[in-house]
């Protein structure tokens, strides 16, 4: 079996108690750096070997990430991590606050021992409440075992934890608008520069992670980066957590080095459901453009080959499709989705998104019309590159690339006002 | 310094600066929306995405701050095709009802489409309709045309200080609103209008009356409080059909109070006097001017000749126009009186003998913003100079410490580092305690030091003092309450006091628009006469009235009413008959600052002149020719003008010059008694933000809002308690002889003893002195 990063405790029972983290070399970590007051620089030269990049879509080096961090700024600085999992598709951050929260608490805290950061907040998911009950529990137990608060370990250093939990925002996912929800504003994005790393929660310089990113550095600082890098491939360092759904046969979260071909994870999860062929993939969560099969059965599984395919690793949300699937159907639910979580404080998303839903939705109701495909096109250009934050592109992502790959069943569909499968 | 290469030219441009700023530097437009130079960046609208060398994308100018070396394209093909790719985007969800808009002829989004816009649209599906709002009586809604600028909301929370409108909802549900069965109240609301780009806000007075490009515009300036704002007025066949703000950074900058903006309404109001009028026993009958005057000039001459010079009152609006009080001082004295004066709320008239010149704010009016040190005693300046207090908001916002010494804590919309918050006649010893703090901590306090040596100083008091001993820029500002106090003389000398040894500057929030003006001119006893207080308690056999209601304006409006009712002759130069038919014997329609020429000096001593902006209505004339005439039929010399401007070169020979040799608030001489404060419950009696005036008391959307309800008894929930009076119940209001039933409300924000019933309005102008005691019982 190959080395898991992340989701180890799943092979133990109580994977998420904290004896099982601690009797598995749990916070050994973190009482290291303690005791030898190793210097943030070194945490951060091994976070850079290791080629660890950001696991909530956009893969930014994280090493590079905390270099931005001005750990010296007088005053408060903050560690976010961002559990607000709204990627339709993505459902891998929420098994490791359920099954392994300690982990991602030990990395918390290194990350503030490394960053200077006063307290770490974790925004969870308004759709996942049960987490952020267990996850506080954790973090009471952290603090009553003295890895967490006042002293850790003994060192004399405090930092605390705060869980907070969003209502089900999509946008509360962009790292800026989760700190407007978590200052009690409305949550959208803010305009950038300047970049959280300057003036971040509450104006003070703040780190923001994904909740996966986050989980790993606990295993980066006890194994070096090295080690880490050579667990997956060059400049796509570690293991990653797959959220496969669709038509397999088994969906569920696979945790595999980066790197892995596709054909070896779909294997993993029991193959295309029986009596049907792989038709399309998307590969990073429904904001990743959607690959046609025969592509994505010669990509391996990470952010530079599904990049130089034509898409995004993203956050590892894998949705498979079958021949089964109505390509317009599909994108007209995709595309509803971007309509109803745009935020609506910028121009193009605001109005561009639900044109664009609009439009399908005609084509999908047999009321397309001959123009409608370049109109989409059109539009969706207009709305790229052009807003505050990365939802007015990831809006347009599912649409250029459903026409690009399938723009024949988008023809036959404004042809024959009927869909070309499952007739 | 950065230099950039912007279109092709090359600007050295100030370090920070944006892409928008650097275009601006350049003469260059950069088409936008939710951008506004007086509110933060939102960079929403996506308006403004220009070219910039190596940028992957499209930036927005207004958020993009400028680096050394930086090319940017604002009309390139690719910044082009994103403006109008946005344009696209605005429009497609917008009505297009140009033709039933208000804002249509001058819309930000009409303008910019005809540059940007397609003549087609490739959006086939139905357009969003949004529910309407009710924002009040000032401000009408048509939501559906709104484009998500979010500067109404901005202005709310930067400017206004108050977050009465917000954007709720997301994407395409997103919607402006106040909140929950919410009007908006600020007193600057109807700033919004001007901010919004497109015809979503607008005025309600104003809905459907004109269309832009039908009026011409008139600069004028603002009648009521003393900063004086610049503003247009909007004329079609010779009628004011609005009035908007006109930029001046040094004054109002681009906003206008509600009331600046909103009052014009009240030049048609049913109540003007077109004609003039003489009382013909019980009847009051219309004559032409000459009979009027005649009649005018005949009393005023029999009188003096009969009684002397000091029989006649004269009281004058310190709103009127610099020519019309120079020419009204010229003829009281012409007629042997000194008799005059124009601060008829006023109760302490004592500093006169020791001041060297007139009451002004001691620091030009742009400096309030720069402060960083602020001691407002007496002041309810959110109502009484609303954008003086804007002013302020945005000293406190950069780091300024501001605290009150007042009678009321009211809600200043900022934050207030200390206070001390005692009735009226307790803030002579609350000043008191501030001057000794500073003594105690070693600062020389003049003349006043033998005075003040027995008062205990509170924490509160320490604070205040410690707060002015610190900062560069500092100011110690006397407001309406302080300058009608019954003790006013002993707070101006403790505050001048104050200022010298702490170092900061002493000054007086101006009331209305002329009040420095009128000082500078003279209108005021100078040579032993009769200051308005003894005018009135004094009666005199003829009054002569220029712009007041006295009934309202009064310190004591009942003694008021009592003198002018039992003089032998009354005389109205007034635009609105008002009560005048009570008690005067001729009315004589003077025309409002719209129907004159004239000037203003406003609280920092600025001069400002206008014209006439549609001619006076009816048999009106403007008052500076009535008093010429006047003049000249009581064979007064000196009274030989042609012009408005005439007037002024005599009234004021250099001008703003004149003005400023003649400000100065020093005093010296003050006695300070501080006896204790008065026993029992002291009456805080202030006029309300829309009763500073007789225009603004006849402007109907102004008497509609929240601001102009019928005066309440206000009082501590404690003292409610004490008294076993029932919130929300009818009580009894008894000063003197004077009483008024009134409702009763709860106010915790008021000192415990002191009760707060609104001056200057027909429901409370049977009561008396402004800030002297009354009681109260249940009915």
């Amino acid at each position: 079996m190959s080395t898991k990063v992340c989701l180890w405790t799943l092979d133990h029972p109580n994977p998420a108690s904290l004896e099982t983290y601690v009797a598995n070399g749990g916070y050994s970590a973190l009482k290291k750096i303690l005791a030898e007051k190793t210097p943030a620089e070194q945490i951060i030269e091994q976070v850079k070997i290791s080629a660890l990049r950001g696991r909530g879509g956009a893969g930014f080096p994280t090493g590079l990430k905390w270099s931005f961090m001005p750990r010296s700024f007088p005053g408060d600085k903050y560690v976010v991590c961002n559990t607000d999992e709204g990627e339709p598709g993505t459902f891998k951050d929420r098994d490791i606050v359920q099954f392994n929260p300690h982990q991602l608490i030990e990395g918390m805290v290194i990350a503030g021992y490394t960053l200077g950061a006063r307290a770490g907040y974790n925004y969870i998911h308004g759709e996942i409440f049960e987490l952020y009950q267990s996850w506080e529990q954790a973090l009471d137990e952290a603090r009553a075992a003295g890895y967490l608060g006042k002293n850790i370990c003994g060192s004399g250093w405090d930092f605390d934890i705060h869980a907070h939990h969003g209502y089900g925002a999509y946008i509360c996912g962009e790292e800026t608008a989760l700190l407007e929800s978590i200052e009690g504003k409305k949550g959208q994005p803010r305009f950038k520069p300047p970049f959280p790393a300057s003036f971040g929660l509450y104006g003070k310089p703040t780190t923001i992670n994904n909740t996966e990113t986050l989980a790993s550095i606990p295993w980066i600082v006890k194994h070096g980066g090295q080690r880490f890098l050579e667990l997956g491939k060059p400049n796509n360092g570690g293991t990653k957590i797959f959220s496969v759904s669709g038509h397999v046969n088994q969906p569920g979260n696979y945790e595999v080095p980066l790197g892995t071909p596709f054909a070896e994870l779909l294997e993993m999860a029991g193959g295309v459901r029986d009596g049907h062929r792989l038709k399309a993939v998307i590969p990073g969560g429904s904001s990743a453009p959607v690959l046609p099969a025969e592509i994505m059965m010669d990509c391996t599984l990470d952010f530079d080959a599904i990049a130089k395919a034509g898409s995004m690793l993203g956050s590892g949300a894998v949705i498979v499709m079958d021949e089964t699937v109505c390509m317009v159907q599909a994108l007209e639910r995709l595309a509803y989705f971007y309509f109803e979580e745009s935020c609506g404080q910028c121009t193009p998303c605001r109005e561009g998104t639900g044109w664009m839903y609009r439009v399908v939705h005609r084509i999908e109701h047999g009321q397309g019309r001959p123009e409608d495909l370049d109109l989409l096109m059109s539009v969706g250009g207009n709305i790229s590159g052009r807003t505050i934050c990365a939802l007015g592109d990831a809006a347009v992502g599912p649409v250029h690339s459903f026409i690009k790959h399938f723009r024949k069943e988008f023809e036959y569909h404004i042809e024959n006002k009927r869909c070309m499968v499952g007739d | 310094m950065p230099h950039i290469e912007i279109d092709g030219s090359e600007i050295e441009v100030a370090p920070g600066a944006t892409l928008m700023d650097a275009a601006a530097q350049a003469g260059i437009y950069i088409p936008h929306f939710c951008y506004h130079k007086k509110l933060s960046i939102a960079a929403s609208c996506r308006m403004c995405l220009v070219e910039v060398e190596k940028a992957p994308k499209p930036l927005p100018a207004c958020a993009t701050p400028v680096t050394d070396g930086m090319k940017v394209w604002t009309r390139s093909e690719r910044a082009v095709e994103a403006q109008k790719g946005v344009m696209e985007f605005l429009l497609i969800n917008h009505p297009l009802d140009c033709p039933i808009c208000d804002q249509g002829g001058e819309c930000q989004l009409q303008d910019l489409a005809v540059g940007y816009g397609a003549s087609n649209s490739r959006y086939a599906e139905p357009k969003r309709v949004v529910r309407e709002k009710e924002l009040g009586p000032l401000i009408s809604t048509d939501m559906t045309r709104c484009i998500h600028c979010s500067r109404c909301v901005r202005f709310g929370q930067e400017i206004a200080g108050m977050m009465e409108l917000g954007m709720p909802g997301r994407g395409e549900h997103t919607e402006v609103m106040p909140w929950l069965e919410h009007q908006v109240t600020s007193e600057l609301s109807g700033n919004v209008i001007d901010l919004c780009p497109v015809g979503a806000l607008t005025s309600k007075p104003f809905r459907y009356k004109a269309r832009g490009w039908e009026l011409s515009r008139r600069r004028t300036v603002s009648p009521h409080d003393g900063l004086g704002a610049n503003m247009l007025v909007h004329v079609k066949d010779g009628r004011v059909y609005r009035a908007v703000p006109q930029d001046n950074e040094a004054v109002n900058e681009c906003w206008l109070a509600d009331r600046d903006r909103y009052s014009y309404e009240a030049l048609y109001s049913e109540d003007r006097l077109t004609r003039p009028m003489v009382r013909d026993g019980d009847r009051w009958v219309e004559v032409d001017w000459g009979k009027a005057l005649a009649q005018v000039a005949g009393a005023l001459k029999m009188l003096r000749d009969t009684h002397g010079g000091d029989a006649i009152g004269v009281l004058a609006s310190p709103h009127q126009t610099v020519e019309e009080l120079h020419l009204l001082q010229k003829l009281a004295r012409g007629l042997g009186s000194d008799n005059i004066d124009h601060r008829l709320n006023h109760s302490d008239f004592a500093a006169d003998a020791g001041r060297a010149g007139a009451a002004w704010l001691g620091l030009p009016v742009a400096e309030l913003s720069n402060l960083d040190r602020v001691l407002l005693v007496g002041a309810t300046v959110r109502k009484d100079q609303p954008l003086a207090a804007q002013r302020l908001r945005q000293a406190v916002k950069a780091g300024a410490q501001l605290s009150i010494i007042h009678a009321a804590d009211d809600d200043l919309l900022c934050k207030v580092a200390h206070k001390l918050v005692v009735k009226p006649s307790a803030l002579v010893q609350a000043l008191a305690q501030v001057a000794r703090a500073l003594q105690e901590a070693g600062l020389d306090v003049g003349a006043v030091a033998a005075s003040i040596g027995g008062v205990a100083v509170t924490d509160a008091a320490r604070a205040i003092a410690g707060s002015l001993r610190g900062g560069a820029r500092k100011a110690l500002l006397l407001g309406s309450l302080a300058q009608q106090h019954p003790r006013a003389a002993e707070l101006h000398q403790l505050a001048w006091a104050i200022g010298q040894a702490s170092g900061a500057r002493v000054g007086f929030l101006s009331p209305a628009a002329n009040s420095v003006g009128a000082q500078v001119l003279g209108v005021q006893p100078a040579g032993g006469g009769r200051n308005a207080g003894r005018m009135l308690a004094e009666p005199r056999k003829a009054y002569v009235l220029m712009g007041v209601e006295p009934e309202l304006d009064a310190y004591d409006a009942r003694q008021a009413l009592e003198a002018l009712r039992g003089a032998e002759f009354v005389v109205a130069l007034t635009a609105f008959k008002g009560a005048a038919p009570d008690y005067a014997h001729v009315l004589l329609p003077i025309a409002p600052y719209t129907e004159t020429a004239g000037s203003y000096v406003n609280m920092e001593g600025r001069l400002q002149a206008f014209h006439g902006a549609v001619k006076p209505l009816g048999e009106t004339r403007p008052a500076w020719k009535v008093l010429r005439v006047l003049g000249n039929l009581l064979e007064l010399p000196g009274f030989e003008f042609d012009s408005a401007e005439a007037v002024r070169a005599e009234a004021l020979p250099e001008g703003e010059a004149t003005v400023r040799a003649r400000l100065d608030n020093a005093v010296e001489g003050v006695a300070l008694a501080h006896p204790a404060p008065v026993e029992g419950l002291d009456r805080v009696g202030e006029t309300p933000i829309y009763q500073l005036d007789p225009l603004v008391r006849r402007a109907p959307a102004l008497q509609k809002t929240a601001d102009a309800a019928a005066p309440e008894v206000w009082a501590h929930g404690e003292l409610i308690a004490r008294l076993g009076l029932e919130e929300g119940g009818q009580v009894r209001v008894t000063q003197g002889e004077g009483a008024a039933v009134l409702r009763l409300r709860r106010d915790d924000r008021l000192p415990v003893d002191a009760v707060r019933v609104a001056a200057g309005h027909p429901l409370t102008a049977g009561l008396g002195a402004r800030l002297g005691t009354l009681s109260l019982e249940r009915l």
